[in-house]
């Protein structure tokens, strides 16, 4: 309980800080710099001058984490990626020519592919799918929620959900995983499925895919809805059937919001770590790049360097589309 | 949109979004009927059949003696192996090579001139020529149909004894603050980049929207060395919540920048323009103007933060660390799965535990999440 009241004790001291120092500085600021000078060409310079400096008193506290939080690690990590286990010797690239010599990396890179082909593809696919079926019924909203739902649960929450529907027990017991339980009704045996290597990769997809339809029939339900109505209407005047209309007219026009979506799943695979470590913590051939990194940091005592290592590879992987985005972002600020 | 039209193809539109929702809500409403489940049905039957009586195969051992009625030089002891609950015997016996082999109602005799009968409402009788006192007590073997029976016994156990109500608080400490802080630095960056001009903006820009895409793994290793070195140098534990707050505080602030700013630029001109002739500054502008304006994208933002941060495993467990007394609802969850891999009645309870909160901001604020998503997705 004490701590709880800690919590709250820094939510108020921090909104207090923050008031302090946005109040504060720019307070300072107009003390040091006030508009109305001694004479008029006074004022205009220090209204300018204030001009230039205030930004940067707005962004200051946001600069500083995000440098210390997201920007120097970038750096470090590479730094590191350089250096032993305890990152104070060089190595050169010892840690890299480890890494592609090694199995466990092989095999979770393989893993990582494969999870960059079929999750992203078969939510972006599904939410399509449960966005244009939903938008045509009267309880399409209710439908929305529930198939929305998952993306409130925590991937270790999911992962316990879908452990009990993969349950397994021996032949001839009563299965209470329903997975089981229908194979063993449609008269074959059950399976330990997070156990069968490589199909186990697709078993824990699942779960991803499970969470993210609903992301995905979200955003393109709302574009959807974008497409203008002439466009459609044209089309049932020229005869198209619902099928055609819907892949040859609305699809095309909503091919940049299914790239977002796309994307957007990509990079979330890509950092896929609690799953794994729930369901099978990367046994039975299931390893994934998040989790190897996981394990680096840790396993004896932790070897920096090659945690640091696997970062990296995760990030260059990243960059590709990090930079999409950054084109993405500035043509449309330009446009505006 | 098109009209559905009435006919085969509205009902197949239907039905397959009937199938769609079944199958997304079907493996969550499995585990929310096995939390509320007496834990020896959850064992021996599928959470399908929770309703139905279940025929089980039950073992029950008699007390030690205790309430035994003497008379005459002889022994009995009689109760009823239905513990809690009632059911129905069909079946009995007194060796586990033979638990079936005994109509209820009939009298078996067992080794040492005792003698046993199982009524059908689950009354035994035993009776011998020696006390039972001293001895261990006699295995009633018995197959019966269970009347379904729900509790809530599962949700006041993994509360009391697996710790659960510790990691809950743990992750409320972890959420609000995590939720808070960014709220407060990010609105203000926001505004500069929104509203303010200065040499760098757009490359500021840029760089928030290429910072939204990093990995979290990049920065598990460099942060936790500064806090490391940090934490030796001026003598506190370098595992505390202050250091799990910032750096929650420091992954989500591109995404705020991001939603706040793409909010705030749409806001119209004119009010800020005329703001500033009467005389406003800045300042002034963002907490009575732009910040109130604003509360939709705040909202968006603060149930992201919150969902994202009530259920964040890797952050918590590598800032935190994972000792008992500090360990939050998901990696009590993952300790659970490790320790209690085949106790549903225990992973269920504790997952639902874990699921309440933040499901419960879901339904409540749906609104304002669909929102932010749509304003998040890098257009």
């Amino acid at each position: 309980m004490q701590q709880l009241w800690t919590a709250l004790f820094t939510i108020v001291l921090g909104i207090l800080c923050a008031g302090l120092w946005f109040g504060g500085s720019n307070w300072c600021l107009d003390r040091i710099l006030p508009a109305r000078g001694r004479t008029g060409a006074h004022s205009s310079r220090n209204i300018a001058l204030a001009a230039l400096v205030r930004p940067w008193l707005f962004l200051g506290p946001s600069i500083l984490a995000l440098g210390l939080y997201l920007v120097y690690p970038v750096i470090a990590s590479l730094w590191l990626s350089f250096h032993d286990k305890s990152g104070q010797r060089f190595v050169g690239f010892a840690n890299y020519r480890w890494l592609f010599g090694d199995s466990g990396f092989r095999e979770s890179m393989g893993n990582n592919f494969l999870w960059l082909l079929v999750v992203p593809a078969a939510a972006t696919f599904l939410g399509l799918l449960a966005a244009a079926l939903t938008d045509r019924i009267a309880w399409g909203n209710l439908a929305k929620s529930l198939i929305f739902m998952p993306m409130a649960i925590s991937f270790v929450g999911a992962s316990v959900i879908w452990k009990f529907v993969y349950d397994y027990r021996a032949e001839g017991s009563e299965q209470i995983g329903l997975l089981n339980a229908l194979v063993t009704s449609a008269g074959f045996e059950p399976q330990a499925w997070i156990a069968l290597p490589f199909w186990n990769n697709f078993f824990l997809m699942v779960i991803l895919i499970w969470i993210q339809t609903g992301f995905a029939m979200v955003i393109l339900s709302a574009a959807l809805r974008g497409i203008p109505e002439e466009t459609i209407e044209a089309a049932v005047l020229d005869g198209a059937n619902g099928i055609q209309i819907f892949f040859s007219i609305m699809v095309p026009q909503i091919w940049g919001t299914i790239a977002v979506v796309w994307t957007t799943i990509t990079i979330t695979v890509l950092k896929v770590f609690d799953i794994v470590l729930a369901m099978t913590n990367g046994q039975w051939n299931s390893n994934v790049l998040a989790n190897l990194m996981f394990d680096w940091m840790f396993r004896g005592g932790g070897d920096f360097g090659r945690g640091a290592t696997i970062a990296i590879v995760i990030m260059v992987l990243v960059i590709p589309i990090m930079i999409w985005n950054i084109r993405n972002a500035r043509a449309e600020v330009r446009g505006r | 949109m098109i009209p559905a039209t009435r006919s085969p193809l509205a009902w197949a539109v239907h039905l397959s979004v009937a199938i769609f929702v079944l199958l997304w809500t079907l493996p969550t409403a499995g585990l929310l009927v096995t939390s509320f489940r007496d834990k020896d049905q959850i064992a021996v039957s599928g959470w399908w059949t929770a309703l139905a009586t279940s025929s089980q195969n039950l073992v029950f051992r008699a007390p030690e003696g205790e309430g035994e009625a003497a008379a005459e030089g002889h022994f009995t002891l009689t109760g009823n192996v239905f513990e809690a609950g009632v059911g129905t015997v069909s079946a009995f016996g007194f060796s586990s090579k033979a638990p079936t082999a005994f109509a209820p109602d009939t009298t078996a005799d067992l080794p040492g001139g005792v003698s046993l009968s199982v009524a059908e409402d689950g009354a035994f009788t035993l009776s011998a020529p020696e006390s039972f006192k001293g001895k261990r007590g006699q295995r009633i073997f018995y197959t019966a149909s269970v009347a379904p029976r729900f509790t809530f016994d599962n949700y006041l156990s993994v509360l009391r004894a697996e710790g659960l109500g510790r990691s809950f608080l743990n992750s409320m400490t972890v959420a609000v603050p995590s939720t808070a802080i960014p709220i407060l630095i990010a609105a203000f960056a926001a505004y500069a980049l929104s509203w303010m001009q200065f040499p760098g903006r757009s490359l500021l820009i840029a760089m928030v929207v290429g910072l939204l895409v990093v990995p979290l793994q990049m920065s598990l290793i460099p942060l936790l060395t500064i806090y490391n070195s940090a934490g030796q140098a001026f003598g506190f534990d370098p595992k505390s919540y202050i250091g799990v707050w910032l750096a929650h505080t420091g992954f989500g602030l591109p995404l705020a920048i991001y939603l706040l700013r793409n909010y705030m630029t749409g806001l119209p001109r004119e009010i800020m323009e005329s703001a500033r002739v009467d005389g406003a500054t800045d300042f002034q502008i963002f907490t009575r103007i732009v910040l109130p304006l604003s509360f939709p994208a705040l909202a968006s933002f603060a149930i992201f933060q919150f969902l994202w941060t009530w259920n964040d495993l890797l952050v918590a467990l590598v800032f935190l660390g994972p000792q008992d007394d500090k360990l939050v609802l998901t990696g009590r969850l993952v300790n659970l799965l490790g320790s209690r891999g085949g106790d549903w009645e225990i992973l269920a309870a504790s997952a639902f535990v874990s699921i309440a909160v933040p499901v419960f901001v879901f339904f409540a604020l749906q609104k304002y999440l669909v929102r932010g998503l749509l304003a998040g997705s890098v257009k």
